[in-house]
């Protein structure tokens, strides 16, 4: 396939928009956050700039970027600038490959004397279709680790230092069942490509020859176990509570952004908001069937891309507020609980479903 | 084929100008008045008595090196979990058995060593 101006025109019409989802989740799930917690907790929360509170983080944000920028005195100044910075980049590129609507053919167009689209080309509502798929989500994802890693260290403050290193420990323990509960999805789809993989959910289960179920993963009877090992590890992968260790207010103050201030750490904000972002959509498209819309035969049009990609983003919304809810009503674990878990029962949980999926695929009942 | 890729570099580029763009904005914007009790490591409010870079537990050294263990293992599962479906066979299925029995055995090890006990 040859790469023509008219796609990289789209290639960077869909890095806008995407560009443009990922840098708006930020303020609005600052805002959901606060309002939730206010609502979970029986108080009104931000209720003052604008309806409901809304443009609070907007006015956050630019406050933000007008306060004083320090370099605590004793800290690696090149580390300490950077850090904030990759932090934010593995954020915003893992979103690369995961696919948000049903891709249509474009309609043949003349705008301004010239012909567009000819051939009809497919648009097709992901970044990159790339063939290795979810290993450019995973290269991309463990990044992570390094902008904590950096900050923690570079900070010069032992608090800094503990919330870094803890952290670093706490996403590699989680990343690997995170991997391996992926490997169950892709010997259902016998692809690495995410597109292949939604592909795959939109078919029916039919029970008892009548009862039509849309074939997600997780409501397939060997996949719920990779379900549920997947979506806790991304709430360990993105730092939140119950596995909020990277900060864990109570020990470390602010774990690894302890001395960060004014827009190096709102990056570090958005990096995390962003990740949870990134976390939800591939829960969705690895478990819950992607843009699919259930009992609903998507039309190859633009009105199918349209609608398929609203269903994706409600989706996403859902898993969203579902990382705020769990955030204001568990506990944080205890840090031993945390490795413990983590190695104990979520990694060999992992391996066992891929054995289950890989029997369940063998004897021919998947 | 590497042409698809080529999204990924543009989004890879824009993300780094993006942090880069932040940064200096804040820079730019932000106010500049130092002084030594507000450039000082942070330590509630009290001059800082022993030192910032302290040793670390052993322990987050043995969880890096066990990841890389069982990471490499999951890497091995990716081609293979690829390829099942096309060319199925029980036989492919007790391959892979093997290799994940083989791992056991040192997972086992590991559990047995109290590797993943923080005590």
């Amino acid at each position: 396939m040859p790469f023509d101006a008219t796609d990289i025109g789209l290639s960077i019409l869909k890095i806008a928009i995407v560009l443009f989802m990922m840098l708006n989740i930020t303020p609005i799930m600052v805002w959901v956050e606060r309002r939730g917690s206010a609502l979970i907790q029986d108080r009104p929360g931000p209720n003052r700039v604008g309806p409901f509170g809304l443009f609070q983080s907007f006015a956050d944000a630019l406050k933000f970027i007008l306060k004083e920028d320090i370099v605590p005195a004793g800290a690696h100044k090149w580390l300490y600038t950077l850090a904030p910075a990759v932090g934010l980049f593995p954020a915003l590129t893992t979103i690369a490959v995961v696919p948000w609507g049903r891709d249509f053919r474009l309609p043949e167009k003349v705008w301004f004397g010239h012909r567009f689209f000819e051939g009809r080309p497919l648009f097709e509502p992901v970044i990159a279709n790339v063939n290795a798929g979810i290993l450019v989500v995973f290269a991309l994802a463990s990044l992570a680790v390094y902008g904590i890693v950096i900050a923690g260290w570079s900070s010069n403050n032992k608090y800094s230092l503990f919330g870094g290193i803890r952290a670093s420990a706490q996403m590699i323990s989680y990343e690997l069942s995170l991997t391996l509960a992926a490997v169950s999805v892709l010997l259902v789809a016998g692809s690495l490509r995410l597109t292949d993989v939604v592909w795959e959910q939109t078919k029916y289960f039919v029970l008892f020859d009548t009862i039509k179920i849309p074939a997600w993963n997780v409501f397939s009877p060997a996949m719920w176990i990779a379900f549920i090992v997947f979506s806790v590890s991304a709430f360990a992968e993105t730092n939140r509570l119950p596995f909020d260790f990277a900060e864990a207010e109570a020990e470390l103050v602010a774990g690894y952004h302890t001395e960060y201030s004014s827009m190096k750490f709102a990056l570090f904000f958005m990096a995390e908001y962003m990740a949870m972002g990134t976390m939800s959509a591939l829960v969705v498209t690895l478990f819950l069937g992607g843009w699919d819309i259930p009992w609903y035969n998507e039309p190859p049009t633009w009105q199918g891309f349209v609608l398929s990609a609203l269903f994706f983003l409600v989706k996403v919304s859902v898993l969203l507020f579902v990382f705020v809810w769990v955030r204001w009503t568990i506990p944080r674990l205890k840090y031993d609980l945390l490795m413990k878990i983590g190695w104990k029962v979520f990694l060999p949980l992992a391996i066992l479903n891929i054995v289950i999926v890989a029997a369940f695929i063998a004897a021919g009942w998947l | 084929m590497t042409y698809s890729y080529l999204p990924i570099l543009i989004l890879l580029f824009v993300a780094a100008v993006l942090g880069a763009v932040f940064l200096s904005l804040n820079w730019i914007l932000g106010r500049h008045q130092r002084n030594p009790s507000k450039l000082s490591p942070y330590e509630s409010g009290v001059p800082l008595l022993d030192e910032n870079r302290k040793r670390v537990n052993v322990r987050f050294y043995q969880i890096a090196m066990l990841f890389i263990l069982f990471d490499i293992e999951a890497a091995f599962l990716y081609p293979w979990a690829v390829i099942y479906r096309s060319m199925i066979s029980w036989y492919l299925f007790g391959e892979m058995l093997l290799f994940i029995l083989l791992l056991g055995v040192g997972y086992v090890y590991v559990w047995k060593k109290r590797a993943f006990d923080w005590k």
